[in-house]
């Protein structure tokens, strides 16, 4: 079948501003005495999205989500699922559901109660529950375990229990706690895309709560990073990776050299940067929110740094010349430490297309590093 | 670990376990003697047995004992469970500092104090409404569950605190209202430690000697309090027989609960490691 | 992040091709009456199990020990109740408190109440020395054990406490008495010519008190043990420190809320002891848990027995206090 005619909405549905959002999180506030776990956030969230909450620990992530499931009841602010308010409606009574970071398996109970629970609690009839628990067993390939007790199962068995279980609820939104940070992990990248299937064939709306960036880029549509109960930054992992906004989404994922410098010149489709820590000057895409004068924080990642022993045929601008400080062989790629003359130390890292025998280069090895000026990033705070 | 300071743990255990078992093996022993007394050995006998049962004294209140102890544990385990569950699970509340407070008190408070206080209170209650009507088993077992409830409460505090909240959270967010979460989920788990604070709650009730006296009446002589008196007047061979019964009961009763519990351990360590292995 | 993209893609002809609507749930029914019916369930749910281990304990144990507190400041007077009342309405509206401390004056005053007293103390602190000496190298020997020979070891300690404390205490009084078996083996081997006296002494209660309540000393020590790492002792005689430097600057300070936790279960119930002194202890071995037993039963002096509680309860509330100041700072100290 031929795809249709797209729309860019289509798969990002945030872009389209008559669509109304699946799930509305107004200014959420949650207090536990003295400590402001999330502090005055609000979201958006779409049907069928999978969408990432990621963030250190402690940074509120999970407290967001709990409050979503109906363990916390906010402080302030209102939470919309479905055009309803559900701020006050306890646990039981919201249609969400939850898989939580231990998988949390009833103990006393086989895999086929285990899943069969919440259906029962909904009061169906005797062959519905029957017939939907096999077709949930059959979707996350646990048939064969049916009549197994959790302690019988592997990590990565319990886990696809622990998301049968939610999903025969046929919630609107699946609440997902470090879904994969249990298993080993070989597991944890089959899971990912095992995770990534089944959320596209039910289309039910995912939130996933994760410390792992790398995690949150492969699954989502759209990651908010969290950071001190707040969102420093929500866009879709190219987004995010390509494009932070600031100092701590930059840093946070992936790694990234930040220089900090003044803007010396405007130029027509260009900004000229001052930086005490580089010989030559950076060049900058233009931005129309940056003006001469200004302190900046132009940002660059190591794998778009260029290394090369020569000095690079125009160096003009975007070119530093250092002394390899430390090398590391990760075998598809190679990492380098290079200390620039004014001490700051720049991540370099450049793939290996080449079997390479001997190091290319050596410690103290005088290097040159430079940048195409459309790689760079400015950022804001 | 160097052999010379193991030999002499050894030895410290070894005196320490003769400490603690020879007298009970010299009491059970004498239960045997044909001799009125528990000192010298004469010949083999089961005598001292059939006095004993002869003695229906004893057998009624063995049976009154029996009958408290086990309405004592019901209820105190019912109301001990209720007590973990709000310690652990229900975060702060008003008055909870003090609440925490009753329920660990009357594991510190002499039995002394207690039996006073609540035979004192007894009275005054009887003078005030009309009941309880004097003392009797009502109020032994009343006693005896106050008493046993914070011991309830402690273990099923402990047992609560290790479990993950997280199983109860599921179930209720698949649907499970909270009482429902209780049946379902929290007993069914903590049933270890309801059986665990039931019998100590039984072997208390069962071994109480202060509380009842204080407040047992006339008519409700329970067993400790029978042997109480008969032991201040000195040793007496019936009382060794009783004893060995006592003691032959507990060990099995321990014995058997261990074995199974050691039995459920290997088959749940062996299911573990087929999984495991299963998974590679 | 070519994966992204292409994965968006995937996604989008996926969806067109084997999407199943999914069952649409009954809508959530909102409102204010739901609300407050949730609301109204969570809370009386809380309330139950809350309120009835409170109102039980409030009613059967504080509300008593209160009315003990009130009669001790009472008289003693002929009559049932044998006390006087604290408050009489005088004329309309008037209340006359009669408060006596008289009570509270005779227990210092009487050198009887302060020697019971000052003994209990100085028993049940020797009795808890003593039980964690032994319990100490029991509970070491017993942490230090085969895993297979720990739990049948700890079910050995535990045994003799799940039999009848009182038929535990009658057990050493065929033992200690003057044609007990004690004296009658030493007669026999001929190393003395005529019994000792044991029973109704000091030495007979101390025996006693340490051999019912050693079980309570080994077992939280035991637990506390039992959960240091033995790699500790490894790594401290790695380091160059013999055994016994190694006990002494590694095991035991690391046991110490083991140490506190035991001593507060042994030396708190023994302070206000009654089966033992009853039935080994002797006149000069005054225990306070017998005088208050005798107050009351035999003198029939509510308000002197009464006084004589209120006044164990502090002298126990003491060290409790300092138990749980002590573990409350374990507790901040361990993350």
């Amino acid at each position: 079948m031929k795809p249709l005619e797209e729309k860019p909405w289509d798969t990002q549905p945030w872009l389209d501003k008559h669509k109304k959002p699946f799930l509305e999180i107004r200014g959420v506030t949650k207090k536990f005495g003295d400590f402001t776990a999330v502090n005055n956030v609000s979201l958006e969230i779409y049907k069928s999205e999978l969408f990432c909450l990621l963030g250190g620990s402690g940074c509120g992530k999970t407290t967001l989500l709990r409050v979503l499931a109906g363990f916390e009841t906010p402080t302030e602010g209102k939470i919309f699922i479905d055009g309803v308010d559900v701020t006050e409606l306890p646990p039981y009574e919201r249609p969400v559901n939850m898989m939580f970071q231990s998988y949390a398996i009833f103990p006393h109970m086989s895999v086929e109660k285990n899943i069969a629970y919440g259906l029962k609690r909904e009061r169906l009839p005797k062959a519905e529950i029957r017939s939907r628990v096999e077709d949930v067993l059959e979707l996350v390939q646990m048939s064969p375990f049916a009549k197994r007790k959790p302690h019988q199962l592997s990590g990565g068995q319990q886990q696809r229990v622990a998301l049968a279980r939610a999903l025969v609820k046929q919630p609107k939104i699946l609440l997902l706690d470090e879904p994969l940070a249990a298993l080993d992990r070989n597991l944890r990248e089959e899971t990912q895309f095992e995770l990534m299937n089944i959320q596209d064939k039910l289309g039910i709306t995912f939130i996933v709560v994760t410390h792992d960036q790398k995690e949150a880029m492969t699954l989502s549509t759209r990651i908010a990073v969290m950071n001190k109960g707040q969102f420093v930054e929500i866009g879709t992992p190219t987004d995010i990776y390509e494009y932070p906004q600031s100092r701590f989404t930059a840093n946070f994922i992936g790694s990234i050299n930040i220089f900090e410098g003044v803007v010396k010149e405007d130029r027509l489709d260009s900004h000229v940067v001052r930086c005490e820590d580089t010989e030559c000057d950076l060049l900058i895409d233009r931005d129309s929110s940056i003006h001469a004068g200004e302190s900046v924080w132009v940002a660059i990642r190591p794998e778009k740094i260029n290394v090369s022993k020569e000095e690079p045929a125009d160096h003009h601008f975007n070119t530093v010349r250092g002394k390899i400080l430390d090398f590391g062989y990760l075998g598809n790629l190679s990492v380098y430490n290079v200390e620039l003359d004014s001490g700051k130390i720049v991540k370099a890292s450049a793939p290996n297309r080449n079997r390479i025998s001997k190091h290319r280069v050596d410690w103290d090895d005088i290097v040159y590093l430079s940048w195409e000026a459309a790689n760079t990033v400015v950022l804001s705070g | 670990m160097n052999s010379k300071r193991n030999y002499y743990l050894l030895i410290g255990m070894g005196f320490g376990f003769a400490f603690l078992y020879i007298p009970i093996i010299l009491l059970m022993l004498f239960s045997f003697n044909k001799a009125k007394t528990t000192t010298t050995w004469s010949s083999f006998s089961l005598r001292w047995y059939q006095v004993l049962f002869e003695n229906d004294a004893i057998i009624n209140a063995a049976l009154i004992s029996l009958r408290i102890a086990v309405i004592s544990a019901t209820v105190a385990t019912i109301v001990g469970v209720l007590a973990g569950i709000a310690l652990v699970r229900f975060g702060k509340f008003k008055g909870k500092t003090f609440f925490s407070g009753l329920m660990v008190a009357p594991m510190i408070m002499p039995e002394v104090i207690t039996g006073l206080s609540l035979l004192l209170f007894f009275v005054a209650l009887e003078d005030l409404l009309g009941w309880p009507d004097g003392r009797g088993m009502t109020t032994i077992a009343l006693a005896h569950i106050t008493f046993c409830i914070a011991f309830v409460a402690v273990i099923i505090q402990s047992r609560l605190q290790g479990m993950n909240e997280d199983l109860e959270e599921a179930a209720m967010d698949l649907g499970g209202r909270p009482v429902r979460v209780l049946f379902d989920i929290t007993l069914p788990l903590i049933a270890p430690a309801m059986i665990s604070g039931w019998l100590l709650s039984f072997t208390m009730s069962l071994d109480d000697v202060i509380l009842a006296s204080f407040v047992s009446g006339p008519g409700s002589t329970t067993l400790p309090l029978v042997i109480f008196s008969k032991v201040k007047l000195g040793v007496s061979p019936d009382i060794n027989a009783l004893a060995t019964i006592i003691i032959g009961i507990v060990t099995v009763g321990v014995f058997g609960a261990g074995w199974l519990m050691n039995k459920k351990e290997k088959a749940y360590q062996r299911d573990i490691q087929m999984a495991v292995a299963a998974n590679k | 992040m070519n994966v992204n993209s292409v994965k968006l893609n995937d996604q989008t002809i996926a969806i067109e091709e084997n999407r199943v609507p999914p069952t649409e749930k009954p809508v959530v029914r909102s409102g204010k009456l739901r609300h407050l019916l949730n609301a109204f369930e969570a809370r009386t749910w809380r309330n139950i199990v809350i309120g009835i281990p409170y109102i039980w304990m409030l009613l059967l144990f504080f509300l008593p020990f209160l009315y003990v507190f009130k009669i001790s400041l009472a008289e003693s007077i002929m009559a049932r109740p044998p006390f006087s009342t604290l408050f009489t309405w005088v004329g309309d509206a008037q209340v006359s408190i009669n408060l006596v401390f008289d009570n509270y004056l005779l227990l210092l005053q009487d050198a009887l109440y302060t020697t019971a007293y000052l003994n209990s103390l100085k028993i049940a602190f020797v009795a808890t020395l003593i039980c964690l000496i032994i319990g100490y190298i029991m509970a070491y020997g017993i942490a230090r054990a085969q895993p297979t020979m720990r739990n049948i070891l700890l079910l050995l300690v535990i045994l003799p406490f799940w039999t009848s404390f009182l038929l535990r205490v009658y057990a050493w009084m065929g033992l200690l008495a003057n044609h007990g078996i004690i004296n009658n083996l030493l007669l026999a081997i001929g190393l003395i010519d005529k019994p000792i006296q044991m029973m109704y002494t000091n030495f007979a209660m101390y025996v006693v008190f340490v051999y019912s309540f050693l079980p309570f000393m080994i077992l939280p020590l035991y637990a506390n043990l039992e959960k240091l790492d033995a790699t500790l002792d490894e790594a401290s005689a790695d380091l160059g420190a013999k055994p016994v430097t190694t006990f002494l600057t590694i095991t035991l300070p690391l046991s110490v809320p083991g140490i506190i936790a035991g001593c507060m279960l042994v030396f708190i119930p023994a302070v206000g002891e009654f089966v033992i002194p009853t039935l080994v202890g002797g006149p000069d071995s005054l225990m306070i848990g017998r005088m208050l037993f005798d107050e009351f039963f035999a003198n029939r002096d509510w308000p002197v027995a009464s006084a004589v509680a209120v006044v164990l309860l502090i002298l126990l509330v003491f060290p409790f206090m300092l138990y749980k100041h002590f573990s409350a700072k374990q507790e901040e100290r361990s993350p």
